[in-house]
């Protein structure tokens, strides 16, 4: 059986696997990285695996509202990003350094 | 073709996104998130979502990673300590929760979704009744009819993190400052 790559159909089910893909790495990206203006990269990575998903299930239902949906997601991620960048600078002006590790001042100091 | 484009620009998503997660260098992690983004925004033009694509293109390569860059450069960048991690356990615990995750998102993929009612012809995305225009028309009418309520909202929405972002990123005075200046 040859398998040419001009004769594959590309169904909707190709780009889920793909948005589950770009949405797993975004979210071990933001467990395994310290550093916050990272962390909120590997947040508008799994943002956009969500919207993928949305495109694609609009695309495969034929139904325009799933792309509606994604200019909201968009928006909300904008108002987001602002905030969040915003907050890291407020932090970096308290203290030098912008890993998550830093932000300790609810620990228990004898441990 | 759609297999190519689906395949080459597939393939940059994920290396986008493991150049985001892997890069010691803030800087090129947003690079990165770039090829991403913009591979991401091809894919939608391949399912016929044009004006998504150029939102994504717009406000996300546009907007959101130029305002990632302002802040590092801004902030200056430290990249000795980026790949460094105290808890030892934590990274092999992630990547086996991410496969966990992986393997649960691919079983619902490979599942019958219930999708409830069919859309009304007028909310298509090809064909339907004549006259409903090309994408951005379609995509406007329903956002301006039946999400005009939600749209609303998201003006109230971006108007408060606009003002919140100011009040946060003001240099405020310190504590310290004003308690002396409420001594005098």
């Amino acid at each position: 059986m040859t398998l040419t790559l001009a004769s594959l159909d590309i169904t909707a089910n190709y780009y889920l696997v793909l948005a589950a893909l770009l949405f797993t790495i975004g979210a071990v990206g933001l467990l395994t990285r310290r550093n916050v203006l990272v962390m909120f990269m590997c947040v508008e990575l799994m943002l956009n695996a969500v919207n993928l998903t949305f495109v694609s299930f609009a695309n495969e239902l034929n139904d325009i509202r799933g792309q509606v949906i994604v200019l909201f997601v968009l928006s909300v991620a904008a108002a987001e990003v602002a905030v969040g960048l915003g907050i890291i600078v407020a932090i970096f002006r308290r203290r030098r350094g912008a890993t998550a590790d830093d932000l300790d001042l609810l620990r228990d100091p004898a441990q | 073709m759609e297999a190519f484009i689906f395949f080459v620009f597939g393939a940059l998503v994920l290396a986008g996104a493991f150049g985001v997660v892997l890069a010691r260098n803030p800087v090129h992690c947003a690079l990165s998130l770039v090829v991403t983004l913009v591979s991401v925004a091809v894919l939608f033009l391949q399912q016929d979502a044009h004006l998504v694509a150029a939102v994504q293109v717009v406000v996300y390569a546009g907007a959101i990673v130029v305002l990632f860059l302002f802040v590092i450069m801004l902030l200056g960048v430290d990249q000795a300590d980026t790949l460094r991690d105290p808890l030892k356990a934590q990274r092999a615990a992630a990547v086996v929760l991410g496969l966990v995750l992986l393997a649960e998102v691919l079983f619902l993929t490979g599942h019958h979704w219930a999708t409830g009612a069919k859309a009304s012809a007028s909310d298509s995305i090809r064909g339907g009744p004549p006259g409903l225009g090309n994408n951005v028309e379609r995509v406007a009418r329903s956002l301006f009819t039946d999400f005009l309520w939600p749209f609303e909202i998201t003006a109230a929405l971006l108007v408060l993190a606009v003002i919140g972002a100011v009040v946060l990123a003001r240099r405020s005075r310190s504590v310290d400052d004003v308690v002396a200046e409420d001594a005098r």
